[in-house]
């Protein structure tokens, strides 16, 4: 295992830290961008005007709060437990990724930056930051993987109609970790003027942390939901785990409800060998990654993985340290769901429930579909249903041959 | 042997190690040190080298590609070339230029100890900043290597003074916002960064990111005791044959201080 750098000072935990994990680890250029950005944060947290107009624009333009919705069908089909849906992929541009990207958006123009950078893997978090940016007049940059590029297509033409121009990332495995380095290798360059809108719970401090915090909605809202609908708290809340922004903040409001399992699914791929899934947890070990330290798929030598998925939005190395540091601690349990899997779990649930999740949440939903029918009837399982499966309709066609 | 530049302007050469072999990196870098470089940067190709531009990510591509074991150039290698050359030019200066992730995974106490076996001066470590470094300082003092941290234009003052007070051999000023690569002049940033680094060091100050002709070296002159020439190098060693590799990169660097000839019509 390799071994911890700490902080220049260890007696005081320097914010940004996950236990051991987190912190920023980045070219010196972009420190000081970092603190404005992490100043700038902490302002705005604090400001009630900020959060009310994120508020406002969650509810009346995004349209939360989301709905908690009973399977009904797929219950009785399996039965066991109970299971809910926390319906994500009802918000506008189909995915939980809106939340932060509005967060963000209302940020950087809080911050007077006009231009505003992102990296997208499934193409949800680019066409919500390429709508937000529409919404309040930012010129927007998206990088994107070419293998991405291909398979999310119908994500791509959103981007470019909503006005953002979408630039294709050619270098090593050509999805999202690349779609990242070059995302920095932009801000390094245009650090003074431009905002990069970072879509997961990723990277240097602050990410990782505010990522959570516009995320948190989820977890608030779910928690309200099911104490009405059930008068108790869930059994266990089953969450996709690319880098990880959706379960952290479908866990977080629970972290301290100890009685409530909290269970992370990763993208199996097609194999277990390296470079065939993207399961940190299962093969991983800590190490930097685009700066922050976690859990990152490497070889020996500590060079990146390649890794796979059927889901592009799940399809990375490393995973937020706050992941990192609740696997640790035992507090969140990881497991993984291969490709062939996760796409049963599409048909079963559009064919039971008339609902079509994304390639991502389907990992979810087939961890949940696994464990209903080992459950008793009072066992209650909620699925954070991050997104909508419109944008996987061209892999679906191919893979389920419709 | 400390790092020194007894020559003025000093110069910094940076090689990918392992590009186009780690054969060609040795005699490369021998080459360059015969023709005036008083330091050599050996860089530890990594697979996501985000500071980087793209004339620097195809040479740790090229690295990565081949060499011994399944992914090419390790850092295992990279400590054994430095060992070599260190044998062959005993009084260059030789820094291990990294990513953090390959020295973290190396164990950080294990390449301490490496290095300085195989003769290092100093470690550059792109993504570590002084406030995660820690533990890195005290294993480099441990062994009594020279931690080299990058200053940027954005850094204020009081991260400045920080960097300067952790860092030993040199401070590397970054000439400009971005990522590595050529340039056509040296920007107006690097003079007024090198001033604010001299208020908080007495430590020699280079000046690195887009140096890539005999005329940015000269400014450079004017305001730092070194020039680190990277992207230019690697380029040049990228359109030759190994075989021709040295010679073009002797050449090169040998007109990096004719400032005359450089500026002439």
């Amino acid at each position: 295992m390799a071994s911890i750098i700490h902080p220049v000072n260890p007696s005081e935990p320097r914010p940004g830290r996950f236990g051991v994990y987190g912190g920023r680890y980045v070219p010196e250029t972009l420190v000081a961008a970092l603190d404005e950005l992490e100043h700038a944060y902490e302002e705005a947290k604090a400001d009630a005007t900020f959060q009310a107009e994120l508020a406002g624009l969650l509810k009346d333009y995004a349209g939360r709060p989301t709905p908690l919705t009973f399977c009904k069908r797929l219950t009785e089909q399996l039965g066991g437990a109970k299971i809910y849906l926390k319906r994500e992929d009802l918000l506008h541009t189909g995915a939980h990724k809106i939340n932060n990207a509005l967060g963000q958006g209302l940020l950087a123009k809080r911050m007077g930056k006009k231009r505003v950078i992102a990296e997208t893997g499934a193409g949800q978090h680019g066409v919500a930051t390429a709508t937000v940016c529409a919404l309040l007049g930012l010129e927007c940059v998206v990088y994107m993987g070419d293998v991405d590029m291909e398979r999310q297509e119908l994500n791509v033409l959103r981007m470019r109609l909503l006005g953002a121009e979408v630039r294709g990332v050619s270098s090593g495995s050509k999805t999202l970790k690349d779609a990242i380095s070059e995302a920095m290798r932009d801000w390094v360059t245009n650090v003074r003027t431009t905002y990069y809108l970072l879509g997961s719970a990723l990277g240097a401090h602050p990410y990782p942390t505010m990522v959570r915090d516009f995320q948190r909605v989820i977890g608030k809202e779910l928690k309200q939901q099911i104490l009405e609908k059930e008068d108790r708290l869930p059994t266990a809340i089953v969450a996709c785990v690319g880098g990880g922004s959706n379960a952290i903040g479908a866990f977080y409001e629970f972290i301290a409800d100890r009685q409530v399992r909290l269970i992370g699914v990763e993208a199996g791929g097609r194999g277990t060998a390296l470079g065939e899934h993207a399961a940190r947890f299962q093969g991983g070990a800590p190490g930097v990654l685009q700066g922050t330290y976690s859990y990152v798929l490497q070889d020996e030598d500590g060079q990146i993985a390649l890794t796979h998925s059927v889901s592009a939005g799940l399809d990375y190395a490393s995973i937020g340290p706050e992941h990192a540091a609740l696997h640790d601690s035992g507090r969140a349990e990881y497991v993984s769901c291969d490709d062939a899997t996760a796409l049963d779990a599409v048909v079963k649930l559009a064919r039971t429930e008339g609902i079509l999740p994304a390639l991502e949440s389907a990992h979810a939903v087939a961890e949940a579909i696994r464990l209903a029918p080992t459950w008793a009837p009072s066992d209650i399982l909620v699925v954070n249903l991050s997104g909508r499966g419109d944008k996987d309709m061209g892999i679906l066609a191919r893979e389920l041959k419709l | 042997m400390p790092i020194r530049f007894d020559r003025k302007p000093g110069l910094v050469v940076y090689l990918t190690a392992g590009d186009p072999s780690l054969d060609a990196t040795r005699e490369i870098a021998l080459a360059a040190i015969d023709a005036g470089a008083d330091v050599i940067e050996l860089g530890v190709p990594f697979s996501d080298p985000l500071a980087d531009g793209p004339i620097i990510q195809r040479a740790m591509e090229r690295a990565l590609a081949h060499g011994p074991g399944r992914g090419g150039t390790t850092l295992k290698d990279v400590l054994a070339l430095a060992r070599e050359i260190r044998a062959a030019r005993p009084a260059a200066g030789l820094v291990i230029f990294s990513y953090l992730n390959p020295v973290l995974r190396y164990g950080l106490r294990k390449f301490a100890d490496d290095a300085a076996a195989a003769g290092v001066d100093g470690v550059l470590a792109t993504d570590l900043i002084v406030e995660e470094a820690a533990d890195y300082l005290a294993e480099m003092d441990r062994v009594g290597l020279a931690p080299i941290f990058l200053a940027a234009p954005t850094s204020p003052d009081a991260r400045l003074e920080a960097i300067a007070k952790v860092s030993k051999g040199f401070v590397y000023a970054i000439s400009r916002v971005g990522v590595t690569g050529k340039q056509q002049s040296v920007a107006a940033d690097a003079a007024a960064l090198v001033a604010r680094i001299r208020r908080y060091t007495r430590l020699p100050v280079a000046v690195g990111f887009g140096i890539s002709n005999a005329e940015h070296v000269a400014q450079v002159a004017e305001f730092a005791d070194a020039a680190v020439v990277g992207s230019a190098i690697v380029e040049l060693i990228e359109r030759s044959t190994p075989e021709e590799a040295p010679g073009a990169v002797s050449r090169f660097i040998k007109g990096l201080r004719l400032r005359d000839a450089a500026l002439a019509p």
